[in-house]
């Protein structure tokens, strides 16, 4: 998709006029962090199990190489292919080739954040094959041609009056005037509508959230069981991955799986969690007949030793997003791409590049508390910060910022210069600043469009403490016997 | 206890204590004196630096840094009446000076003596009351850093409940951030608008009259919030509550005419 991120600002404004969206995302905001806060407290070991998961993926980034090639054999040895792919376009031309072999008009599709990133439907639907959302989020999300709004809840910003509103101008084969009112029939009509597509797709299309070394299994955690008809019904099945998702052992899969429900909805486990591994054996009562990874690369290794290293930990569980008050206050959609929230704010940038994301690692109050629930205990704040640190050494963002900020540094830089400006700087707002505080104040109105800045009180504190003043019942008695 | 005896405490101030409000200034010297502490105000302190290093500004941090560590490290303790100031020098000093061998160990050691002001006292000196009266409820904001980097969480509130007169009504988002963030709310008033009046909303809800925290930079924007929207309830930092000097007038309040 073509990236909105530069409209950043614009973005956040128009979602936080978006009466429908906040609604969504206020519930979203007290539902997702309580039942969280709720499945760790029902499991004494979580601290140490996101521990344990951390220093699985540590181990693998170290160990990358080792472990990609010790999952291919594996692959290989029951029967599939891997398909190494550098960058999006690779990634696309290969899916597509697999396609082609197979003769498919439809392909199905299980809910891949891989998938969004390298715009495959679109693709697809360019060379005449039909690709199918099957996840209930993604297949409303497609049906009005819209990115995510979130990474493990695509639809989440949309109200079911929306989505029946959808189902209306899409599904014109049906009444008119059927009752669409209640959640529950709109998931029986998606569901209806969306049977006769899994039984006559040709490839089914999935993500995988771990791939396992040992095995060289696939594994895929759902909670509406639509990747299994996606991988199981077809003739062939096509996994996307990004070269990061593989772990050692089924023991180190199942150490994540404990972190990730709990982290992302609260949940112990989610309703399905599927193991793939190679194409149907003869003794399998069902399965596809090909089996193939396209184990996509698209910057990773690039992020490998840089200072966005442990990003590649991420899991993908969205309890970042969840938990981020920007994401809160905005929605994904603000973000301007496939990634949304703190992760999405440190990924972006490395995937479609700095200049286009310069605002997502700026817009973040770095109030930690992302990384405080992050399963893999990525420090998601500090990474902001680097990009921060790269923008300001190439010079991005606003001159007459950089300079204000630099002229303050330069006066913190000397002391007996700053206490000389400061002393002036207060007295004179100390003049004007009777009734305690200003409404609007020339070169502050960032700060006073939204909020009354509190005035200073006329005398520094250091100049007051080392003309002899001390603490009294109340500062308006310490001015006093200092003036 | 002999002069000699007590440890000495140098008091960063933070640059909004000593430019906006010098009674946070005068409150933490007498907490700590209280403490039994001999706490000195040196001059040559500025600022901490956070506002560069946040801004990815990472050689003029390091120059600002070099010069608190300069500044501090003669002191037995540092303590700052702030959370997100005593975080900067706890936490990322030493992060800041990551390559750096010769500066690194500094900003270690500096790093390890250093402390918010509440946690100081509760935490090092052991300080269970102060003694203070406080008339009114009250909510506490937990401010991000001061939370999430130092853990300061019981420390406040164990001394706040100390004090007589006060009561404490909890607000359920109080480790939510306010949206100050620094410059953060200057570049993205909107967003940061929205936040503030989650915050203020939680507040309301408490049915306090005053809010306190322990970060200056958090209060003036809630404060700030809370004037503009025309509601009465006061912001406070804790340490002027703890102090007993809350005649002062609450922020961004007039000076009573006496
Ligand atoms: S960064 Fe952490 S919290 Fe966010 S999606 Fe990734 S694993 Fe989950």
């Amino acid at each position: 998709m073509q990236p909105t991120t530069p409209n950043f600002k614009q973005n956040a404004r128009d979602a936080i006029a978006n009466d429908p969206l906040q609604a969504a995302l206020g519930k979203l905001a007290v539902g997702f962090p309580m039942r969280r806060l709720e499945a760790a407290a029902r499991l004494p070991e979580f601290e140490n199990l996101r521990d344990q998961a951390r220093d699985i993926k540590t181990h693998v980034l170290e160990n990358l190489d080792y472990y990609l090639e010790a999952y291919e054999q594996k692959v290989v040895e029951s029967g599939g292919h891997v398909h190494w792919c550098r960058d999006a376009e690779e990634a696309r031309e290969t899916i597509l080739e697999i396609c082609q072999k197979a003769g498919a008009k439809t392909v199905t599709k299980s809910k891949s954040m891989i998938s969004e990133e390298i715009a495959v439907n679109k693709y697809l639907e360019e060379n005449g094959i039909e690709p199918v959302e099957t996840d209930l989020g993604e297949y409303i999300i497609q049906l009005r041609k819209e990115p995510p709004s979130h990474i493990i809840a695509p639809a989440i910003h949309l109200s079911k009056e929306q989505v029946a509103e959808t189902f209306r101008n899409a599904h014109i084969d049906l009444a008119a005037d059927r009752d669409l009112d209640e959640p529950r029939s709109l998931l029986e009509e998606a569901r209806a509508k969306l049977r006769e597509k899994f039984l006559g797709a040709d490839v089914g299309l999935t993500g995988a959230n771990m791939l396992i070394a040992e095995t060289g299994t696939n594994v895929l955690v759902t909670n509406e069981g639509n990747a299994d008809l996606t991988n199981n019904l077809p003739r062939v099945h096509v996994v996307i991955a990004s070269i990061e998702k593989i772990v050692p052992t089924l023991e180190d899969a199942s150490t994540i799986l404990r972190v990730l429900a709990r982290s992302a909805t609260g949940q112990d486990i989610s309703v399905y969690t599927t193991f793939c591994t190679g194409p149907r054996r003869p003794e399998d009562l069902d399965g596809p007949e090909e089996y193939h990874v396209v184990l996509l690369d698209n910057g990773r290794s690039e992020m490998i030793g840089s200072e966005f290293h442990e990003m590649l930990r991420c899991i993908r569980c969205g309890a970042c997003l969840n938990h981020c008050p920007i994401y809160k206050s905005v929605g994904g959609h603000a973000y301007g791409w496939v990634y949304s929230g703190p992760m999405g704010a440190v990924l972006i940038p490395n995937l479609i590049g700095m200049e286009e994301a310069q605002h997502l690692p700026n817009a973040s109050t770095l109030c930690g508390k992302c990384e405080s629930v992050c399963p893999m205990r990525i420090p998601l704040p500090k990474m902001l910060r680097k990009w921060r640190e790269r923008q300001f050494r190439a010079h991005t963002g606003a001159p007459s910022a950089r300079w204000a900020l630099r002229g303050w540094a330069w006066l913190a830089k000397r002391p007996g210069l700053y206490r000389w400006a400061m002393n002036v700087g207060v007295a004179v707002l100390g003049q004007f600043g009777g009734r305690g505080r200003f409404r609007s104040l020339p070169l502050a109105s960032g700060w006073t469009s939204k909020r009354d800045l509190a005035a200073p009180a006329g005398d520094t504190f250091i100049n007051q403490f080392h003309k002899g003043a001390r603490g009294d019942q109340s500062g308006a008695l310490m001015r006093k016997k200092v003036h | 206890m002999s002069d000699t005896a007590k440890p000495t405490v140098g008091l960063f101030a933070t640059c909004l204590v000593d430019l906006m409000r010098p009674v946070v200034g005068f409150a933490a010297v007498k907490l700590l004196e209280d403490a039994g502490c001999r706490v000195d105000v040196p001059v040559a302190q500025t600022c901490c630096g956070q506002p560069a290093y946040n801004s990815g500004d990472k050689t003029d941090a390091q120059d600002i840094a070099k010069s608190v560590i300069e500044t501090f490290e003669g002191f037995d303790y540092v303590v700052a009446p702030s959370g997100s100031c005593a975080g900067m020098i706890k936490d990322h000093y030493p992060e800041a000076f990551e390559d750096d061998t010769e500066w690194r160990p500094r900003a270690q050691a500096l790093a390890a003596k250093t402390y918010e002001l509440m946690s100081f006292l509760a935490d090092v000196r052991g300080v269970t009351s102060t003694g203070a009266a406080f008339e009114g409820t009250v909510t506490y904001h937990d401010s991000c850093s001061g939370l999430r980097e130092l853990g300061i969480k019981d420390q406040p509130r164990a001394l706040l409940s100390t004090v007589s007169g006060l009561h404490i009504s909890e607000g359920k988002e109080t480790e939510t951030c306010c949206g100050f963030g620094g410059l953060f709310c200057v570049k993205y008033p909107d967003i940061s608008e929205k936040m503030v009046d989650a915050k203020v909303d939680d507040i309301v809800a408490t049915g306090a009259d005053t809010v306190l925290a322990g970060d200056l930079g958090c209060l003036m924007n809630i404060a700030g919030r809370l004037q503009r929207r025309g509601l009465s309830i006061k912001a406070r930092h804790a340490a002027e509550v703890l102090a007993g000097m809350s005649a002062a007038p609450a922020i961004g309040e007039p000076a009573d005419e006496e």
